[in-house]
């Protein structure tokens, strides 16, 4: 598993540059026809399809849209407004963003699955407050994980993370591996739990 | 200090708490379905990993199936047919109980798991799909996840996870008649905003949520997600307990003295607050393209992000009422329970849809439920309305490729999304409840269905 990249320099693009879009969801990040294969590969060319075409069958590309322009369409960073990522629980739309190159989202918010998704593969989700966010469209940001700051035109912006998720970003740690080492533990808790709601555990069906 | 019902779930399934200062907390059930669990099987299966405790997996074909009667595996999605047989195998590999394409049980997972017994108060339940949240109404932890945590949650049988803040929300007072659980919740949505339950595990509480069926309950909670709520919950009564009883996967009866315990302390300190009165509340109908651009049936189209009113064609200050539509989708699990057809069919009973609706649909939410209303007769009054009648699944709720409603349509639909796109390409939708869905179609035309209510079903509301 790749480490979030520490620290991280890039132009960050702003999703709407006439102002931050709060309420972007997962449909219109992939678009459900998009999801071709059950894998999590080959999402990257139907990233944000509805906003990124103007005819998404022919695959012509509306100019207008940030990530068809020449100075955004390699930004490791987006931009947006509050409430990111809701909707569908879809963990294509992270997996197409980090396939397009995507590493880190700064929002005035993110909805809870997606902000799991994002962390289950790397991508750091920072919450800063809307008049921050403003500011960031456009400018080349860097990102500090360890210092958990944001530092653009001469600012710099602290944000929020707990510990296990900075940990398990910047040290690249898979998470089930990780819990398995506390297998013991969960054994022991499922002995007993077993015993107090026995109503929990099924036979097997099949 | 009192505890929340959420506090005492939470608790109940702590094991450990993690180095990161995390909690690994213990998960009771997981529920797949085709379009994203067979992503989470394959990857574990390519992992070496396998199931820790199959019998507490299940899984059900419902999001991109054919829902025409006389549906096989064939699907109208592109590449459709992959996402089914590869979720089959894989299910058939790890052991895990499946409710397949024309098992007699089939439905919308969320229909299906409490109607199985699957889902039980005081349970914590995962599913790789947001609208997880509507089995809260029965008192149960049940949330949406990612694939990635689906396969940890299998694997280890446990989540790794931060605390939620907890906040409530109380619905004081009774419904009017002829107002619906779908426009309580779609009233909070609008009040507070589409984010406005950002971080928190919210519990509904007050007279009108008692008063409320586990159906309604359940329509309620479906749209914490809508509301970016971690999930919802509603505390178990009698009416919980006596739905579950005897289900296939529940107890026999509920009287071990735990059961009791599964509500909030009185004084039980929750994060935030937010009282409603249920009584002030009107059918609601979105105007938009997030559940927050929702208004009352009566009222103007407020001002709203220009991208909004582009996409739906529709300028601020205009009346909803009138809007022209083009199609009908009743459906979802949102608003397919018996009682919503039931209430649907009362307002088309007689009726036709008007000529304009090229598109009707009526989809119930399981095979189960739609056994139950062909025994009312339900079928014959939808058919004979100008509606279509469904096997059950997702459908149209949201658009997979294949199949799609006209193009360029509006369409008043039950379902929980009016995003852009959410049922094709430029299609627009407003979200209400069933009644209003059935009042519109025949009107052909945003309708208050309170113009079309029967005098019996006035009193029966
Ligand atoms: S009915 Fe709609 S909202 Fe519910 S699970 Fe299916 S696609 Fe999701």
């Amino acid at each position: 598993m790749s480490a979030f990249p520490q620290p991280l320099t890039g132009i960050a693009a702003p999703l709407d540059p006439r102002g931050l879009r709060d309420n972007v969801d997962t449909d219109a990040i992939i678009p459900s026809r998009e999801m071709r294969s059950t894998g999590r590969e080959g999402l990257a060319d139907g990233l944000f399809a509805p906003w990124r075409y103007t005819d998404v069958e022919a695959r012509t590309p509306d100019p207008d849209f940030v990530l068809n322009q020449p100075e955004y369409c390699n930004a490791p960073i987006l931009v947006a407004g509050a409430n990111f990522g809701c909707g569908s629980s879809r963990e294509h739309a992270v997996w197409a963003l980090a396939e397009w190159g995507i590493s880190a989202i700064i929002a005035e918010s993110f909805a809870p699955i997606f902000r799991g998704n994002c962390l289950r593969n790397f991508l750091l989700p920072i919450a800063l407050p809307a008049s921050v966010v403003e500011r960031l469209g456009g400018e080349a940001v860097t990102i500090d994980l360890a210092a958990q700051t944001v530092s653009a035109a001469g600012e710099t912006h602290d944000f929020a993370i707990d510990s296990e998720a900075k940990r398990m970003l910047a040290e690249g740690l898979d998470p089930i591996d990780l819990t398995l080492t506390m297998r013991d533990e969960i054994d022991c808790w499922t002995a007993t739990d077993r015993a107090a709601r026995p109503w929990v555990y099924l036979e097997s069906q099949a | 200090m009192g505890l929340t019902l959420f506090d005492k779930i939470w608790g109940a399934h702590e094991v450990a708490k993690t180095q990161g200062g995390a909690s690994l907390i213990a998960i009771d059930r997981v529920f797949l379905h085709e379009r994203t669990g067979a992503a989470a099987l394959g990857r574990m299966a390519e992992m070496g990993r396998t199931v820790r405790d199959p019998a507490r997996v299940f899984a059900v074909m419902d999001h991109i199936v054919d829902t025409r009667i006389g549906r096989g595996d064939g699907t109208l999605m592109p590449g459709g047919e992959a996402f089914i047989s590869e979720t089959r195998a894989a299910c058939k590999a790890a052991g895990i109980t499946l409710f397949d394409v024309n098992d007699r049980e089939q439905g919308i997972v969320h229909v299906i798991s409490p109607e199985q017994g699957i889902v039980l108060p005081g349970l914590t339940l995962v599913a790789p799909d947001s609208h997880t949240c509507t089995q809260g109404a029965f008192g149960a932890l049940a949330w949406g996840i990612g694939s990635s945590e689906a396969e940890h949650a299998m694997v280890t049988g446990t989540l790794r996870l931060e605390k939620p803040r907890s906040m409530r929300v109380r619905f004081d007072g009774m419904l009017a008649p002829g107002v619906t659980p779908k426009d309580m919740i779609l009233a909070l949505i609008a009040e507070h905003g589409a984010g406005g339950g950002a971080g928190h595990v919210v519990e509904f509480t007050g007279s009108a949520i008692a008063a409320l069926d586990m159906e309604g309950r359940m329509t309620v909670c479906n749209m914490a997600t809508e509301f970016s709520a971690v999930t919802g919950l509603i505390a178990p009564d009698a009416k919980a307990f006596d739905y579950l009883a005897g289900r296939p996967h529940a107890p026999q009866t509920f009287d071990d003295p735990y059961w009791e315990t599964l509500k909030s302390d009185p004084e039980a300190i929750f994060d935030r607050e937010i009282v409603i009165d249920a009584s002030a509340i009107a059918p609601m109908v979105s105007w938009g393209t997030s559940p927050e651009h929702t208004v009352a049936v009566s009222d103007t189209i407020p001002q709203g992000p220009a991208k909004a009113h582009d996409y739906i064609g529709l300028a601020p200050g205009a009346p909803i009422a009138g809007t022209p539509l083009d199609a009908a989708f009743i459906g979802s699990c949102t608003n397919a329970r018996l009682s919503d057809l039931r209430r649907a069919a009362r307002i088309l009973e007689g009726r036709r849809i008007a000529p304009s609706i090229r598109t009707a649909l009526a989809v119930p939410g399981s095979l189960s439920v739609k056994r139950a209303a062909e025994a009312e007769g339900l079928d014959r009054i939808f058919e004979a309305a100008g509606f279509e009648w469904r096997m059950s699944g997702c459908s149209l709720c949201f658009y997979a490729g294949g199949e799609g409603f006209p193009p360029g349509s509006r369409v008043i639909s039950s379902t929980n999304r009016n995003f852009e796109g959410r049922q094709g390409p430029g299609i627009r939708t407003h979200i209400a409840s069933p009644e209003t869905v059935a009042a519109s179609a025949i009107t052909g035309a945003i309708a208050d269905p309170r113009d079309y209510a029967r005098p019996d079903a006035r009193e029966a509301a």
